[in-house]
């Protein structure tokens, strides 16, 4: 095979929704051998690009070539048959099944009889992982392994398929550091076994480690394709963002004074009565900001709803300012000066189909002076609105625009301005990034150091260890429901962490025993 | 056409916009659904031999020809305000309300039995009694709300199960304790006192006070739901449990709360009915408001002057298909089709929506073409 004839092109794809251009005449071409990244914020087009080399939309205009020969792909059968896999970020297995029954799921291997041959498709599945290094166990079912291996399943099952091209969509969003250094050696290992990958991400340091060049798209716009030996950092955020950005977080050393949140104990159990939370002790002084980091799924998001009364405890205390606040209800906690931006805006922190106005009174839309008794004073609501979309730069037509037409970025800025504006004694922000970008990164890590600046609590919870690292004054690692690691945030190091992270280090006491259990 | 003319009728067209456009946004589905309903019903007149013109003028006539129609329609149009508030309100809250009939028929019950055993005077007599109907369908919503707030039972199954139930208290009462002494031995309880009953506004028709009251609170139900605290935690709560329990409004205690206020407005329904038309309770009392509640929530858009004018229209459909049956010799039940397909083409919106996206496109298309013409024409 030549060289120079790429093994997937894309010539002037162009994708038009009514109202919006997704991509504009984008060009992109994968080669043999190589890791190709595809780099841009949310809603830059990335996955636009994907889906139409996948046949999940048809192009506006343009055309796809694989292995120099023009092809029409229709719908995502036909990408497959063209040697074209995907891994999505949202995993598509099915739980109570193996990997062997997912693996061959849509291309049966059949007996003489015409019933499955399961024998078969194991075995085949077994020289595939070893040709590509990629470790599963064929009959471990889905719902019993680990994100990693998930991940390798998925993969497997687009090599099982003949991929002669891996697309990962976000690949690294769900992984510790360890596993991520796990997937870039399996991503080494395709391309030098003739297969290219597409590496999709908006994470720059994950670019610069795995990728031979990236290609950069702005709202639809290719803003260009650059080889990775003159890029950095500074240089992908500036070609994806547009203007030069601010990548480190930029704060003095904090000044902790007296005792803010005093959790101590905490015990919880999950709906089925299994227990999430195995005795949870921290203290978050005034003028510091604690850090929670910890693989998504160890008790993190249990925490903060216990700590906020979404969630009863089963033992232990919560105190907030030498006052025991434990299952108190959710109104009293905010009344009491807890201040929370929930980790999934969608879920918990806004009213999609409320105004901006709407959403940015929720949880004092019955205090004076946005109501008396139970008439509510627009004026001083819009006011109120008025204000804070000028504060943080919301950008909006005007405040009676529904939450749901505003970008991600956007959105989480109507939750922050909300939560800031309760002037809170404790701010506890989870996941206050995610799927936001760049620029707007930029201006909430900001605000929530202003927080701290200001003598408030701050106790931040999140995944990605750049963040945790970044804005944390001590940070505390979660696993298994535990606090395992305590670590001073500038001493902290991701490999550190992740030791923590994956419950093979720990240097804080084994909690007492609760209730549980 | 010229650029400035049409420039001009584009500017005309973007300010009418401006003031009218929301309103009418909200128009297009149940207005495009009723023209569509009429359009198909034609052809079912049609198929039948009979002109589908003279049959809806005879309809039209029916429902409004003189004070009579008139007073009759808007007399059929009171209740279903009420039972189609009190689907909306619950809808507002996500709850699926379908036991209105149930807490009507409990309403009715209620303001009877004030209506005949209490010796008052009007002015205590006759609010007291409509309040009884609120008090009773409130508690009888309120139950399948408390269920479901505490015990996370389903509204849909508790409220059909409190429909039965209704029913066949009412039918025990009416033919047991509550039944009228009187030689004829007619399941019927006794007549309301005078001082219980609603004055009639519109001779010869029946028409009582009911519908200005039913208007009032129809009012007062937009006031509630837009413009108060309460609205605004029983809409949360509908659009998102999540955020709202996270904003430390109480998603349970809300909800409990839309199915009182929802068993309490359809409960108002039955009160007036009793006190403004029936005047007592008969056997087999079952006139299914609050079945076409449901219908009149989704025609308007659970939203109270929507609900108001839906309630207007299946009230002229009803009273007019008598007129259509004598007048044009076309069956009523033609109007039980177009009922159904009115509320087929609302809960199809993508038929009704399509429409306009074909009209528009026909625009654009048109325009495009325009363009195109202009753009060869500078170029020469």
């Amino acid at each position: 095979m030549n060289k120079k004839t790429p093994v997937i092109e894309m010539r002037d794809m162009t994708k038009v929704f009514p109202g919006v251009i997704a991509n504009d005449h984008i060009n992109l071409a994968v080669y043999e051998g190589e890791v190709l990244g595809l780099l841009g914020e949310n809603g830059a087009g990335k996955s636009v690009l994907m889906s139409v080399l996948y046949g999940l939309y048809p192009p506006t205009e343009g055309e796809i070539f694989v292995r120099g020969k023009q092809v029409d792909i229709t719908e995502p059968k036909v990408a497959i048959e063209h040697g074209i896999g995907m891994v999505h970020q949202h995993f598509m297995l099915v739980p109570p099944f193996t990997v062997a029954e997912n693996i061959i799921l849509g291309s049966e291997p059949r007996t003489g009889a015409g019933t499955l041959d399961i024998a078969k498709a194991a075995e085949d599945i077994k020289a595939l992982s070893e040709k590509y290094n990629l470790e599963v166990d064929p009959y471990a079912k889905i719902e019993d392994i680990s994100v990693g291996m998930a991940q390798r399943v998925e993969i497997l099952k687009t090599m099982y398929r003949g991929a002669q091209v891996l697309i990962l969509d976000e690949p690294t969003a769900v992984l510790t550091p360890q596993e991520i250094k796990g997937l870039f050696k399996i991503m080494r290992n395709l391309t030098e076994s003739g297969v290219p990958v597409i590496f999709i991400s908006h994470k720059l340091k994950e670019l610069m480690e795995i990728c031979d060049r990236v290609t950069v798209i702005r709202r639809g716009k290719m803003i260009g394709t650059i080889g990775i030996e003159d890029a950095s950092p500074q240089v992908l955020a500036s070609m994806m963002v547009g203007r030069d950005v601010v990548l480190e977080v930029d704060k003095e050393a904090g000044h902790p004074k007296e005792v803010t949140l005093d959790v101590k104990n905490i015990h919880a159990v999950d709906q089925n009565g299994l227990p999430v939370l195995n005795g949870v002790s921290f203290q978050v002084r005034a003028g510091e900001i604690v850090g929670i980091a910890g693989v998504a799924g160890n008790g993190q998001s249990e925490l903060i709803e216990v700590i906020t009364g979404l969630h009863k405890a089963k033992s232990g205390a919560v105190q907030l300012m030498g006052e025991t606040i434990t299952n108190h209800s959710a109104k009293q906690i905010i009344h009491g000066g807890i201040a929370t931006i929930p980790e999934d805006r969608h879920h918990r922190g806004l009213i999609l189909d409320f105004s901006i106005a709407d959403n940015g009174v929720l949880g004092s839309h019955d205090q004076p002076p946005f109501a008396r008794w139970i008439r509510r004073n627009f004026d001083a609501i819009k006011d109120y609105a008025d204000e804070f979309i000028q504060e943080f730069d919301v950008r909006t037509p005007n405040q009676e625009a529904l939450v749901r037409n505003l970008s991600g970025g956007n959105q989480q800025k109507v939750i922050i301005a909300r939560e800031i504006g309760r002037e809170p004694n404790l701010l506890i922000a989870a996941q206050p990034t995610r799927g936001v970008d760049v620029g707007a990164i930029e201006f909430i890590h900001k605000r929530i150091i202003e927080q701290r600046d200001a003598g408030k609590a701050v106790l931040v919870i999140s995944n990605e260890l750049d963040e945790v690292m970044g804005l944390s004054d001590r940070i505390l690692v979660m696993f298994h429901g535990e606090i395992v690691g305590e670590i001073p945030g500038e001493e902290a190091t991701e490999d550190e962490l992740g030791l923590y992270m994956a419950g093979a280090k720990r240097n804080t006491p084994p909690s007492q025993g609760g209730e549980t259990k | 056409m010229t650029t400035s003319e049409k420039s001009t009728t584009s500017v005309w067209r973007e300010r009418i916009m401006l003031i009218v456009g929301p309103f009418l946004q909200r128009m297009i589905l149940p207005v495009g659904a009723i023209f569509m309903a009429l359009l198909v019903g034609a052809f079912f007149i049609l198929a039948i031999g009979k002109n589908p013109v003279t049959a809806y003028a005879a309809l039209l006539k029916g429902a409004f020809g003189d004070i009579y129609s008139i007073g009759e329609t808007l007399e059929n149009t009171t209740p279903l305000i009420l039972t189609g508030l009190a689907v909306a309100f619950a809808f507002r809250a996500k709850l699926f309300n379908i036991g209105a009939e149930g807490q009507f028929l409990m309403g009715g019950l209620a303001a009877t039995w004030v209506g005949t055993n209490l010796t008052l005077p009007m002015v205590i007599h006759l609010p007291l009694t409509l309040l009884a109907g609120v008090i009773v369908g409130g508690l009888w919503g309120g139950f399948a709300g408390f269920l479901k707030a505490v015990r996370g039972v389903h509204e849909v199954i508790s409220t059909i199960m409190l429909n039965f139930i209704a029913m066949f208290f009412i039918s025990y009462m009416v033919t047991g304790p509550m039944k009228e002494e009187s030689a004829l031995n007619i399941p019927q309880t006794a007549r309301i006192a005078d001082t219980a009953q609603l004055m009639n506004i519109l001779p010869p028709s029946r028409l009582s006070a009911g519908i200005i009251i039913a208007l009032l609170v129809a009012g007062f139900i937009w006031w509630l739901l837009w413009k108060t605290t309460v609205g605004y935690e029983v809409r949360a709560v509908g659009l998102n449990y999540f955020a709202a329990e996270f904003g430390g409004i109480k998603p349970n205690y809300n909800m409990f709360l839309a199915m009182m206020i929802s068993g309490g407005l359809a409960g108002l329904g039955g009160a007036i009915i009793i006190s403004g038309l029936f005047l007592r309770y008969q056997h087999g009392f079952e006139p299914g408001y609050g079945f076409t509640a449901i219908a009149v929530s989704l025609v308007g858009a659970n939203n109270p002057p929507g609900v108001v004018l839906a309630a207007l229209l299946f009230a002229t459909l009803s009273q007019g298909a008598l007129g259509m049956q004598n007048m044009a010799d076309v069956p009523q039940d033609i109007v039980y089709v177009i009922q159904a397909l009115v509320i087929f083409f609302v809960a199809a919106p993508q038929i009704v929506q399509a429409l306009p996206d074909w009209i528009a496109k026909r625009r654009e298309a048109a325009q495009a073409e325009a363009e195109g013409a202009q753009l060869e024409g500078g170029q020469a």
